[in-house]
C-alpha cells in the first residue's frame, strides 16, 4: 500500500498557546532571552504586519510596534504541549512522530477512509484545530520530504505519483536544507528543486554536501525515512460509575474490590506491582474524596490492597452517595513473577504490609531502619533511612563501646583534666566511682557542626556512686565538663 | 519462697509488659536482642532515638523498625497495629505521658491477638494495671572493691561492660509473686546472667 503522510505544522505554537490560555486584543509577542538580550520569540499576525519578526531585540520591537504586549515564552511548556496535540491526533491514526519544535508527522496510511477520505480528513483537522484557536499549514504526500515541504510552502495534496510535480516548483529550503547550503546552490542558479533534479547526480554528489542527495532522495520517496511514534504512557487506572449513589462502607469496599481486581489484571500483565495508590470518589454533589495509599513494597496483590484499604476508606465522609469510585496506581514499579510457596515470602510480605499500614497513619518516612555511616564522630556515626527504601543492614560493624543513648551535651561543674569526683546532672547529685579514659575524638572541621566548636573532646566513661553509667566529656582546648550519654 | 528468674525472664510471650527506671533502656534493648525476628521501636518524634552503636553489644540494630511518631497518642496507636499485625517479634514503645488502663488493655488485647510481645518503656508509675508484668531496672554502683575513694579510680572498668551489675526487681505480676535479682551482661554467651537474688 502506498504510505500516505501529513505533515502538521504550527507556525505560531507558542504565540497561541499563551494566547488560548489568556487572550489579549493587540499585537502580542513572546520573548526569550537569547544572545545577551530579550528577543521576539513568537508573536501574532499583528504583531507581524507591524513589522515585527522573530528574533530581533524587543527594545527594536518597541520602536517599531508601541502598543505591543508582551510575555515570557516558556519553550518546555510548548513542547509539553505539542506532545498533547500529538496525542490528540492519535484520533486520525496511531502512528504520530514530532517534527522538530512545532510540527507533527501523522503516518495516515489506510486509515484517511475512516474521516471519508484524504480532503475530508484535512479539512476535519483544520476546523478542529482553528476551533482550538490554532493556526495550522497541512501537506499530505507520499514522503514525509514532500509532505514536510507542502506544508510550509504551497498547503495541499500530492496524489500518489504526483509528488515530484508538486515538490518540482518549490525553492531549495523545501528540501529542509541548511541556509548555507541553499544559498551557494542559489548562486548558481539552482532556485527550485526540479532545478537540482535536473542535475547530474554524480556532479552534486561531488561538490556538495551528501546531505543534499539525502534530502531529495527522501522528498521524494527514493530512500525511506522513519516517522518514530511517540512513546505511550502507560496508566495504570479503573473506574467504575454506579446507576445508583452509594454509601454504606461495606458497599464502597465492594466497589473497591473489583477496581482493584481489574488493576491487579493490568498490573500483571505489565508485570508492574503498584508502589502509590489513589482510591478517589466522586459524591453526587460532585465533589471528590480520595484515599492514597503509600506502599512499603511495589505490589499487585488485591487481597492485600483491599485490607490496606480500609481505614483509609472508612474515614470517607459520603455525603448523599458516591456515584463513580476510580482507582489509580500513580507510581508503579517493574515487580517480576514470584514463586509463592516459600513462608519467607509471606514473612516478609506482612512486614511490607505493617510498614505500609504504620506509614499511612504517620508518614512512610517516619519508619526508618539504622545504618552505619563511616565516621568517628559519636553522634554521626549512624544515619536512618526510611525502611520502605532500604534493606536492613546484614553485620553492624562493632566499633567502641558507645551509650545506649546520646544526647547534646549537657554541661556540668568541673575543673581539670579527670572526671570531677562530684557534680549534679539533671537536679541530682552524683559521685563519681570510677572512671575510664581518655578516648580523644577530634572534631571534623571539614562538617563545620555547631556542637563542636569547643575543639577536641576527652571521652571518660563513668560509673557513679548512684547508679549511672554516663559518658563525659572534657573539652581541653576550652575547658569545660559535659555529659552528653548514658549507659543505661 | 522466691520467683525463680528463669521463670520471669525472657518475658512471657504475646503478652504486654512495662518498665521503667533508669536501666529500662538496657533491659530493652536485651529483650530486642533476645526477640526473634524484627523488632519495631516506637518513639515520638522530638526524642533523640537510641543509639544503634550503643546497641550493637546487646541486639543487631539492623533488627529494628525505627517508627518515629509525631504525637503520644500515635506512638499508642502505631504500637498496636504493629502488635496486631504478628509480623514482629517484639514492638518496644517509648511512652512520655502516663498511660490509663484503656490504653494499656488495648495494647495487651493487640498483643494476644498477634501473638507479639509488647515491652513499654513508661514513667516511673506511669504505667497501666493491664500490664502482665512491670519491672525497674537500675544500675547498681560498680561492686564495693574500689569502696568510695575521695579521688575516683581511673582504672578500666572490670571487663568492659560485662561486669556492670543491674538491679532488675519485678514489682508487679499478674501470673505470680514479686522479686529481685541483681543480674550482668555476659557478652561471650550474650545472655543476661544471674549474679545474686536480691530479694525474695
Amino acid at each position: 500500500m502506498q504510505r500516505r503522510i501529513v505533515s502538521l505544522w504550527f507556525p505560531r505554537l507558542a504565540a497561541e498557546r499563551s494566547l488560548r490560555a489568556n487572550p489579549v486584543d493587540a499585537p502580542f509577542a513572546l520573548t526569550l532571552y537569547d544572545r545577551n538580550s530579550e528577543r521576539v520569540y513568537d508573536l501574532c499576525p499583528r504583531a507581524e504586519s507591524a513589522g515585527l519578526n522573530r528574533g530581533i531585540t524587543l527594545v527594536h520591537a518597541r520602536s517599531f510596534c508601541p502598543g505591543l504586549l508582551t510575555r515570557p515564552a516558556d519553550p518546555k511548556a510548548d513542547q509539553r504541549f505539542l506532545r498533547l496535540l500529538a496525542r490528540w491526533t492519535t484520533r486520525y491514526c496511531p502512528w504520530v512522530g514530532l517534527d522538530g519544535l512545532n510540527g507533527l508527522f501523522l503516518d495516515i496510511t489506510g486509515s484517511a477512509h475512516l474521516m471519508g477520505g484524504e480532503p475530508p480528513l484535512l479539512d476535519d483537522i483544520r476546523a478542529r484545530l482553528a476551533r482550538a484557536g490554532l493556526t495550522a499549514r497541512l501537506g499530505l504526500a507520499s514522503t514525509p520530504g514532500t509532505a514536510w515541504a507542502l506544508a510550509r510552502f504551497a498547503e495541499g495534496i500530492a496524489g500518489p505519483g504526483e509528488t515530484l510535480a508538486r515538490i518540482g516548483p518549490l525553492p531549495l529550503a523545501a528540501l529542509r536544507l541548511a541556509d548555507q547550503t541553499c544559498t551557494s546552490l542559489e548562486r548558481l542558479g539552482i532556485a527550485t528543486v526540479s532545478d537540482l533534479y535536473n542535475l547530474p547526480r554524480a556532479s552534486v554528489a561531488r561538490r556538495y554536501d551528501p546531505e543534499v542527495l539525502r534530502r531529495l532522495d527522501q522528498a521524494l520517496g527514493n530512500i525511506p525515512e522513519q516517522i518514530s511514534p511517540l512513546k505511550e504512557d502507560t496508566s495504570f487506572a479503573v473506574r467504575m460509575t454506579l446507576p445508583d449513589p452509594i454509601g454504606l462502607l461495606d458497599d464502597v469496599m465492594a466497589g473497591a474490590e473489583r477496581l482493584i481486581g481489574h488493576l491487579c489484571e493490568q498490573l500483571d500483565t505489565a508485570q508492574k506491582g503498584a508502589r502509590s495508590l489513589k482510591l478517589t470518589f466522586r459524591r453526587v454533589d460532585q465533589e471528590n474524596q480520595s484515599v492514597e495509599l503509600r506502599l512499603a513494597r511495589p505490589m499487585r496483590d488485591g487481597d492485600r490492597m483491599l485490607a490496606l484499604f480500609e481505614r483509609g476508606v472508612s474515614a470517607v465522609d459520603a455525603g448523599y452517595g458516591i456515584d463513580m469510585i476510580r482507582l489509580e496506581a500513580t507510581r508503579v514499579e517493574d515487580l517480576g513473577p514470584r514463586q509463592l510457596t516459600p513462608s519467607q515470602t509471606l514473612e516478609k510480605d506482612s512486614l511490607a504490609d505493617l510498614i505500609t499500614q504504620l506509614g499511612n497513619r504517620i508518614g512512610l518516612e517516619n519508619i526508618q531502619r539504622f545504618t552505619p555511616v563511616d565516621s568517628h564522630i559519636p553522634e554521626r556515626s549512624f544515619k536512618l533511612v526510611p525502611a520502605a527504601y532500604s534493606a536492613p543492614v546484614r553485620s553492624w560493624p562493632y566499633r567502641r563501646p558507645r551509650p545506649l543513648r546520646l544526647f547534646p551535651p549537657e554541661p556540668i561543674t568541673g575543673a581539670g583534666t579527670t572526671p570531677p569526683p562530684r557534680f549534679r546532672w539533671r537536679g541530682r547529685a552524683l559521685t563519681t566511682l570510677q572512671a575510664e579514659g581518655p578516648e580523644r575524638i577530634t572534631p571534623a572541621w571539614w562538617e563545620g557542626d555547631d556542637d563542636w566548636t569547643r575543639g577536641l573532646r576527652d571521652y571518660w566513661r563513668v560509673a557513679t556512686g548512684q547508679g549511672q553509667r554516663l559518658w563525659l566529656f572534657h573539652t581541653p582546648q576550652n575547658p569545660g565538663w559535659y555529659v552528653q550519654g548514658e549507659f543505661g | 519462697m522466691s520467683l525463680p528468674f528463669s521463670s520471669a525472664y525472657p518475658l512471657k510471650r504475646a503478652r504486654a509488659h512495662e518498665v521503667c527506671g533508669e536501666g529500662g533502656l538496657v533491659f530493652a534493648a536485651i529483650t530486642a536482642g533476645q526477640a526473634s525476628g524484627p523488632v519495631v521501636w516506637v518513639s515520638e518524634r522530638w526524642r533523640p532515638v537510641v543509639n544503634p552503636e550503643g546497641l550493637a553489644p546487646y541486639c543487631d540494630p539492623g533488627k529494628l523498625l525505627v517508627t518515629r511518631a509525631d504525637t503520644p497518642l500515635n506512638v499508642l496507636a502505631s504500637a498496636e497495629t504493629a502488635l496486631r499485625s504478628g509480623a514482629v517479634g517484639l514492638v518496644v514503645a517509648e511512652i512520655t505521658d502516663p498511660i490509663g488502663l484503656t490504653e494499656g488493655r488495648r495494647l495487651q488485647l493487640a498483643a494476644e491477638t498477634g501473638g507479639t510481645t509488647a515491652l513499654l518503656l513508661v514513667p516511673e508509675g506511669g504505667g497501666s494495671n493491664a500490664a502482665e508484668t512491670r519491672w525497674r531496672c537500675s544500675g547498681l554502683p560498680a561492686s564495693g572493691t574500689h569502696g568510695r575513694a575521695t579521688s575516683p579510680s581511673t582504672g578500666p572498668w572490670q571487663n568492659d561492660h560485662d561486669s556492670t551489675p543491674w538491679l532488675w526487681s519485678i514489682i508487679k505480676n499478674k501470673t505470680g509473686t514479686l522479686s529481685e535479682w541483681v543480674v550482668r551482661w555476659d557478652a561471650a554467651a550474650h545472655r543476661v546472667i544471674v549474679v545474686s537474688e536480691a530479694g525474695g
